[in-house]
């Protein structure tokens, strides 16, 4: 038995995936898209995913500034996070490589893995293109 | 099929009691409910607990026996857990279980404790009502969600923040003189547009505060109210839940909120009313910005108008349509569990002339509370009247 916390199928999976460069989302045979961890489809219940690329470069569709965090983050503040829609999904992440305050609606950004400054937990990032 | 009277309700004084257990805030908001109803404890048959971040602030799960031992109550009692709308699908449990039949006399409600934590391991707490994995391992938090919402909102609609400031603005006038309210202390628009930023766009003044307190009530059967002759003049004629995807990112639009239209429709049919029969509104104010969407998924504002009603004047007290009353949550304050409840015991009170805010609405007869849990992943719709 190892004290490491175990890992989350599926969801470090997608982590790995984003940093290797190859990042995907699920696709039903509907065309549904969704992210793992995932048996069914949550639109319409089909049971036969499989992995899609998802696409390089997605667009801000909803930003924030955050200044009060949790634990986790407090030596992360201010930090913008961000959902941007890549298509079939749309993902949430922290925006860095610009400043929080500078960051817009409408950006495009691509996605890749960074760490926490607070504890150097792995987390979902976006940059700028 | 038996109707719902609410015959009495009970809160604690909502605000910063980090000395006090969630039982004991319930033991005195039950106990101030069955005094309210004149209703013997022994004959309540069921306990409906709200409760959302027990384990985590008071490291106590299981907490339903808890709370009817905190009421001398030997009853069936369960926790139910929705996040934020803890307690209001708890009154839903509660006005079933009457209605089928199964009891004459349930005591619902919920409590809270908040302030015994840091306010960032309480940021933490609230926090996980949101997805682990794809938000708050992001940096999510719960301002910083509904701060996604309202600057989706701000470029959808337009919008200024402006116009929210007028929401706090109204919540904190309509607390003062409610001696349960968190606040009662009014601000004007500039002093909420100056406050410090919590997460951007949402400012100090648009965010509800961290609570503690706890509410409860008595509902009867129309049965058991005319044989014991309660005066209970306030019955809960429609009831209405609804679900969305837990993460925003998961949602089709980030500025409606389908849960709460789902559940307002479904209460609305339930009492055979239109939204054009409301008299009144308490509706789950967390952040200024969900007043607005709370509006407009109940249908009384198009898409887009909810944001500047309270600017308007249209929902002040002494507008066509007065929401939140009591203070809302933004000045009345938001113990997580006991919101819901709290939001049907002060309507209750509206409806029936017994708050100290019903002058404004005297001739009042329908009222409607909807409790949101998370981004409105979760919504309990209650409607209230007037019936003698």
């Amino acid at each position: 038995m190892s004290d490491e916390p175990a890992r989350d199928a599926g969801y470090d999976d997608f982590l790995d995936a984003i940093a290797a460069g190859e990042p995907y989302y699920l696709e039903c045979p509907e065309g549904h898209g969704s992210l793992p961890p995932r048996q069914v489809c949550p639109d319409c219940g089909a049971t036969e995913l499989s992995e899609s690329g998802l696409p390089e470069v997605g667009t801000i569709v909803a930003h924030n500034v955050v200044h009060v965090p949790t634990p986790r983050f407090l030596d992360d503040t201010p930090y913008a996070t961000a959902i941007v829609d890549f298509g079939p999904v749309n993902v949430t992440g922290q925006v860095r490589g610009i400043d929080p305050q500078d960051v817009e609606n409408g950006q495009e950004v691509t996605i890749t893995i960074g760490e926490t400054e607070t504890d150097g937990d792995r987390l979902v990032v976006f940059e700028p293109v | 099929m038996t109707r719902v009277r609410v015959a009495g309700g009970g809160l604690t004084h909502f605000g910063v009691h980090p000395e006090r257990t969630s039982r004991a805030l319930f033991g005195e908001a039950g106990e101030a409910a069955l005094e309210d109803a004149g209703v013997d404890r022994e004959d309540v048959e069921s306990v409906f607990f709200g409760n959302f971040m027990g384990e985590l602030a008071e490291h106590q799960g299981h907490m339903g026996p808890l709370a009817a031992e905190a009421l001398g109550i030997d009853a069936p009692s369960t926790r139910y857990e929705s996040a934020c709308a803890s307690s209001g699908v708890a009154v839903r449990q509660a006005v079933q279980n009457v209605r089928n039949g199964e009891a004459d006399v349930v005591l619902v409600g919920g409590a809270e404790r908040m302030n015994n934590l840091p306010t960032a391991e309480t940021t933490d707490a609230l926090a996980i009502a949101a997805d682990d994995l794809y938000e708050v391992r992001a940096g999510m938090t719960f301002p910083g969600a509904y701060a996604l919402m309202e600057d989706a909102y701000f470029e959808e609609h337009g919008g200024t923040r402006e116009d929210l400031a007028h929401i706090a603005v109204k919540n904190h006038q309509n607390a003062l003189g409610n001696e349960y309210a968190q606040f009662q202390k009014e601000i004007d628009v500039e002093t909420a547009m100056e406050a410090p930023p919590v997460a951007e766009p949402i400012h100090l003044y648009d965010a509800c505060p961290i609570t503690d307190g706890a509410a409860a009530m008595v509902l009867v059967s129309d049965s058991y109210a005319e044989e014991h002759d309660l005066d209970a003049p306030v019955a809960i004629t429609g009831t209405g839940q609804g679900s969305d995807r837990l993460a925003l990112q998961d949602r089709e639009e980030l500025t409606r909120t389908p849960a709460a239209e789902d559940a307002g429709a479904e209460a609305f049919a339930d009492a055979g009313i239109d939204p054009d029969d409301v008299d009144l509104a308490e509706v789950h104010d967390c952040f200024t910005i969900a007043e607005a969407l709370a509006i407009e998924a109940l249908g009384f504002f198009e898409p887009g108008e909810g944001i500047a009603a309270a600017r308007r004047g249209e929902t002040t007290a002494t507008g066509d349509l007065p929401v939140n009353l009591s203070g809302g949550l933004k000045a009345k304050g938001h113990p997580v569990g006991a919101t819901g409840a709290s939001q049907v015991v002060e309507m209750a009170k509206l409806l029936a002339g017994t708050h100290h805010n019903s002058d404004a609405v005297a001739d009042a007869t329908v009222g409607v509370t909807h409790n949101a849990g998370g981004t409105v992943a979760s919504t309990a719709v209650h409607v209230l009247e007037v019936v003698e």
